[in-house]
C-alpha cells in the first residue's frame, strides 16, 4: 500500500484516533438498509418495531460496526487489517451519537508480519457500550 | 439441546455466489458516512494500492444479506427469526474483495450452546467467501442469539 506511516514503533497502550458519528437519522438507517441490504423493519418503521416489543426503531448493529470499521481503516490502510469483530452488546437508537476508540493490547509476531491486537468500542453519547470488539492489525 | 445439535452442528448449506458491484459498493461506503475516494472511484483505489475500487470492512456481511443467508439457518431451524438477535460478528480477511470480484460463499454451523437451562441459545455460523481465483477472501464468524423464553 502506499501509505508511508511507520506503524512499527506503535507501542502497547497507544490509542487509535476516536472516530464520531452522529446524531444517527432516521435517513440514514433508511438509506443504509438500502445499501447493506439489511431491510428487517424494526429499523424503519416504528409500529413494527413495538410490534417486536421495542419502543421504537433501532440502529442497525451493522451500520455501528461499519462506523467502527472506519475508524480502523482511517487509522491503518484497510489492506492492514487482518481481524475485526465486535459483539453486540446494546441497541442504539435514531439520535444517538457513535463514540469510537481503540487501545493496542498486544504486540507480536506470526508467520514473518508484525501483528497489534487492538481492543476497539463504540460508545453512544451517554457512555453506554454499544459495541466491544477485537481488531488486529499488520504493523510491519 | 442435544437433540438440536445432533440436528445441525456441522450443518453446511448450498453454495451462492455474488457480484460485487462498484454502484453498489459506493452507495453502502456512503450510507455509512465514508468520505475516503478508494471507495468511490477507480484511480484512487489503483493509485492507493488496490487491484480495483475495495469493499468496506463490513461489506462482507451484505455479501451473505444478499443472498439470504441471514435468515436461511433460523428458518431451517424452525426459529421464530423476531426471538434472535445478533450477537456477535467476525471477519477475518486474507485477501481484498473488489469491485467486479463473484464471490463465492458458504455457510455451515460450527457451534450451538445454551446459557441459562436453555433460555437463550445460541447458533454459531462460519461463512467462508471466496474469489473467481478461488482464494479464500474472508472469513464470516456469526452468533445469533435466540431467547427461548
Amino acid at each position: 500500500m502506499t501509505e508511508e506511516k511507520d506503524y512499527a514503533d506503535i507501542g502497547i497502550g497507544a490509542s487509535v484516533p476516536t472516530l464520531s458519528r452522529g446524531p444517527i437519522s432516521r435517513t440514514q438507517l433508511a438509506l443504509f438498509a438500502g445499501a447493506s441490504g439489511d431491510h428487517n423493519p424494526i429499523h424503519l418503521d416504528d409500529e413494527q418495531a413495538r410490534a417486536g416489543g421495542l419502543d421504537g426503531v433501532i440502529v442497525h448493529g451493522m451500520l455501528m460496526m461499519a462506523i467502527l470499521g472506519q475508524m480502523l481503516s482511517g487509522w491503518v490502510s484497510q489492506a492492514r487489517i487482518k481481524k475485526f469483530s465486535s459483539r453486540f452488546a446494546a441497541m442504539s437508537v435514531p439520535g444517538d451519537t457513535i463514540i469510537c476508540s481503540g487501545i493496542v493490547v498486544d504486540k507480536r509476531e506470526e508467520g514473518g508480519e508484525k501483528l497489534a491486537d487492538v481492543e476497539i468500542k463504540a460508545e453512544n453519547q451517554k457512555g453506554d457500550a454499544l459495541l466491544k470488539g477485537m481488531a488486529t492489525v499488520i504493523i510491519g | 439441546m442435544e437433540a438440536l445439535r445432533k440436528r445441525f452442528l456441522g450443518k453446511e448449506y448450498e453454495p451462492f455466489t455474488v457480484e460485487v458491484e462498484k454502484g453498489r459498493i459506493a452507495q453502502f461506503a456512503r450510507s455509512i458516512g465514508e468520505g475516503n475516494p478508494i471507495y468511490f472511484d477507480t484511480e484512487a483505489a489503483t493509485k492507493a494500492g488496490y487491484r480495483a475500487i475495495p469493499a468496506p470492512l463490513t461489506f462482507p456481511y451484505s455479501v451473505t444479506m444478499d443472498a439470504g443467508q441471514s435468515f436461511n439457518v433460523l428458518e431451517d431451524m424452525g426459529v421464530d427469526k423476531n426471538r434472535a438477535v445478533h450477537g456477535e460478528q467476525g471477519f477475518t480477511y486474507h485477501h481484498d474483495i473488489c469491485a467486479g470480484d463473484t464471490i463465492t460463499g458458504q455457510q455451515k454451523i460450527v457451534d450451538i450452546y445454551d446459557k441459562k437451562s436453555g433460555a437463550m441459545i445460541f447458533i454459531v455460523t462460519e461463512t467462508r467467501l471466496s474469489n473467481q481465483h478461488d482464494e479464500l477472501a474472508a472469513n464470516l464468524h456469526s452468533v445469533i442469539v435466540v431467547r427461548n423464553t
